[in-house]
């Protein structure tokens, strides 16, 4: 039964995502990251922190793309697609993790002030308030001057700001079907509170939960390689950020191009994937947008 | 004697607004009989709706509640806390099929599985167990038992009426309300409803042993001519009248029931014009020190403006809120003319 459900869920969400062309391009691209993410290990050819020497035997230095190193190598001699698919793996982590981790929290915040009102809708709503008045790197600065660089405060900082949008277009769009007539019958029918907001509520909520859950991790993947750019990220876990942060301390901008092409690329790409798959379920969210 | 399941003395729910506060239900004090259908009849906008929920605890914080007394078959609702309420009274003793019933299935889920829930909430039932008893309700309702597995958007708008009222069958209550049941639906499907609401109270109860008292609010007289065993008459957030079917349609004393029945079209005088009654109900922020229809009642005299009137009762059964019920008899008869409205 449990199983059947889950069947019938991912079949659901198939059905939406696929109904639109973008949709279709942005899974797969998504998909193909995925993998990529967690087959990292046999997938890189070399390892991503060695200098490597190429077949004329001098240090393979600034290669641009060739047979033997397909995507170039850097000012040290490492091999860019080991690089780019070790980054893939932090990048696709960092996205998933604070993705998910601030659409829990907004998810909460945005029921329970919607569905209490009152008091505690003013406490929580003032609270993201403040947070919308905190910006994101002066954060991260901060939590990485007292803490030391580490991919977990990029993703506790990322979680901290990211979660606000989705707190605030939940808790409206839960006062509405909070007005619904059938909340009211299952308050009659002895509900708990519990029960009618994550039971009765959040599920009527889910297309506009998984709209902004692909938002929130978009915005993830942007914030966690600005940080990295900027020289804020882990230098131990290379991301995409990171290796143009390496590029930028080098000097080489203006030389190595296939150095900055396929992080650059790969950022647009599995952004815009994210943003066409919210899309997708952005027609279900509000029919309008399909009729224009 | 029937025994009396619900007792309800001095009821008053007032809202907190920015205008001030709002008496939407102002003493009312009415009782219903085991095994009976009790109708409630209101022009909309006169405290009906506020009153069940009252009763049935569904009020929005903004809301105040007082009563002398609230029992229930036994039960004093007005010390039961919160929990208490909910575990013994709600859906288990009394059931709701709300008002626009079409729009109270979420929409997210299986008819059927909305109908289980209700059970798994109160009761130890095993699935198989709860599945017969969904199955079984659902052929007294006159759906089929394959529907259980359908979203609410599949059924028609009758057919969810159905659901819904299967559902509030579920747990067997002593009380069940019905709060516009048939407001939306066409003239035909209102009858049918109507007709298959008795029919289906008849089985139950026949097979179940159990009785069930329904207390049915509407705006349409004639739902609650075809339907009740007894009738109160609601205006402005009080009760006028209340007696039994017949005695209300053909013994009504208070000013208020004889404008009401004439606003309503008798088939058997299509060519008189309807009357109806002139002015619009107070408003209810406003403090009425007098009877609240006097503004608009073609019998007031001076006193009605300023003294309350008590709801007593006239004759066995039969209460009403009015001072002059000495000249009924005139009333009765002026009062199926057009002239005596219009002044």
């Amino acid at each position: 039964m449990k199983l059947e459900a889950i069947k019938n869920f991912t079949a659901g969400q198939a059905r939406i995502i696929t109904k639109n062309k973008f949709g279709v391009f942005g899974s797969v691209v998504l998909l193909f990251f995925g993998l990529v993410g967690i087959l990292t290990p046999w997938l890189a050819p070399h390892d991503p922190w060695v200098s490597l020497y190429g077949a004329d035997g001098c240090l393979a230095m600034l290669r641009p793309p060739c047979l033997e190193f397909p995507l170039g190598t850097t000012i040290m001699g490492r091999d860019i697609l080991s690089q780019m698919v070790y980054a893939t793996r932090t990048t696709v982590l960092i996205g998933l993790v604070s993705g998910l981790i601030s659409i829990i929290i907004g998810a909460n915040f945005g029921l329970l002030s919607g569905y209490y009102g009152g008091k505690l809708d003013e406490i929580l709503m003032r609270f993201t308030d403040i947070v919308y008045g905190m910006p994101f790197l002066p954060f991260l600065i901060v939590l990485i001057a007292l803490f030391g660089r580490s991919l977990w405060f990029v993703i506790i900082a990322i979680c901290c700001i990211v979660w606000r949008t989705s707190a605030r277009v939940i808790r409206a769009q839960t006062l509405a079907i909070k007005q619904r007539q059938f909340i009211l019958a299952a308050k009659a029918r002895g509900c708990s509170n519990f029960r009618i907001i994550y039971k009765h509520i959040m599920p009527n909520l889910l297309p506009l939960l998984l709209l902004y859950t692909s938002f929130n991790i978009a915005w993830s993947i942007l914030a966690e390689a600005g940080a990295s750019f900027l020289g804020f990220g882990d230098p131990s876990n290379l991301s995409w950020g990171g290796m143009l942060y390496n590029l930028w301390i080098s000097g080489k901008v203006r030389t190595a191009w296939w150095w900055f092409a396929w992080p650059s690329i790969c950022i647009i790409l599995l952004v815009s994937s994210l943003v066409f798959i919210s899309r997708a379920y952005e027609e279900i969210a509000n029919p309008r947008l399909k009729q224009r | 004697m029937k025994r009396i399941l619900l007792e309800i003395k001095n009821l008053k729910t007032s809202y907190r607004t920015e205008k001030g506060t709002v008496k939407a239900v102002d003493g009312v004090t009415l009782y219903i009989k085991e095994n009976e259908v009790f109708g409630l009849v209101g022009e909309s906008g006169c405290g009906k709706s506020t009153l069940i929920r009252s009763i049935m605890r569904l009020l929005p914080q903004s809301a105040q509640m007082t009563a002398e007394m609230l029992r229930f078959s036994g039960y004093d609702l007005l010390s039961m806390t919160e929990s208490e309420f909910r575990e013994k009274i709600l859906w288990q003793e009394i059931s709701l099929v709300p008002q626009s019933a079409m729009n109270a299935l979420n929409p997210v889920y299986r008819v059927g599985n909305q109908i289980m829930e209700a059970i798994r909430a109160h009761r130890e039932d095993d699935k198989v167990e709860r599945v017969r008893k969904t199955e079984d309700l659902f052929h007294l309702v006159g759906l089929q038992s394959a529907f259980m597995k359908s979203y609410p958007h599949e059924l028609s708008g009758g057919m969810r009426q159905r659901a819904m009222i299967a559902m509030s069958l579920v747990l067997e209550p002593a009380l069940i309300i019905m709060d516009e049941p048939t407001t939306g639906l066409d003239v035909l499907v209102q009858e049918r409803i109507l007709r298959k609401l008795k029919l289906i109270r008849q089985t139950w109860m026949e097979r179940s042993g159990a009785t069930a008292s329904i207390l049915l609010i509407t705006h349409d007289i004639s739902v609650i001519a075809e339907m009740s065993d007894r009738i109160g008459i609601m205006y402005s957030g009080q009760l006028m009248e209340m007696a039994s079917a017949m005695d209300l349609f053909y013994e009504p004393y208070h000013p208020y029931t004889l404008g009401l029945k004439n606003s309503f079209p008798s088939i058997l005088a299509l060519d008189s014009d309807l009357i109806s009654i002139p002015g619009a109900p107070p408003n209810l922020i406003e403090e009425i020190p007098g009877c609240v229809f006097a503004a608009r009642c073609p019998f007031a005299i001076p006193e009605c403006r300023e003294i309350r009137p008590e709801f007593r009762e006239v004759k066995p059964d039969h209460f009403i809120a009015c001072i002059r019920t000495d000249h009924v008899e005139d009333f009765r008869r002026l009062a199926g003319v057009k002239s005596t409205w219009q002044s």
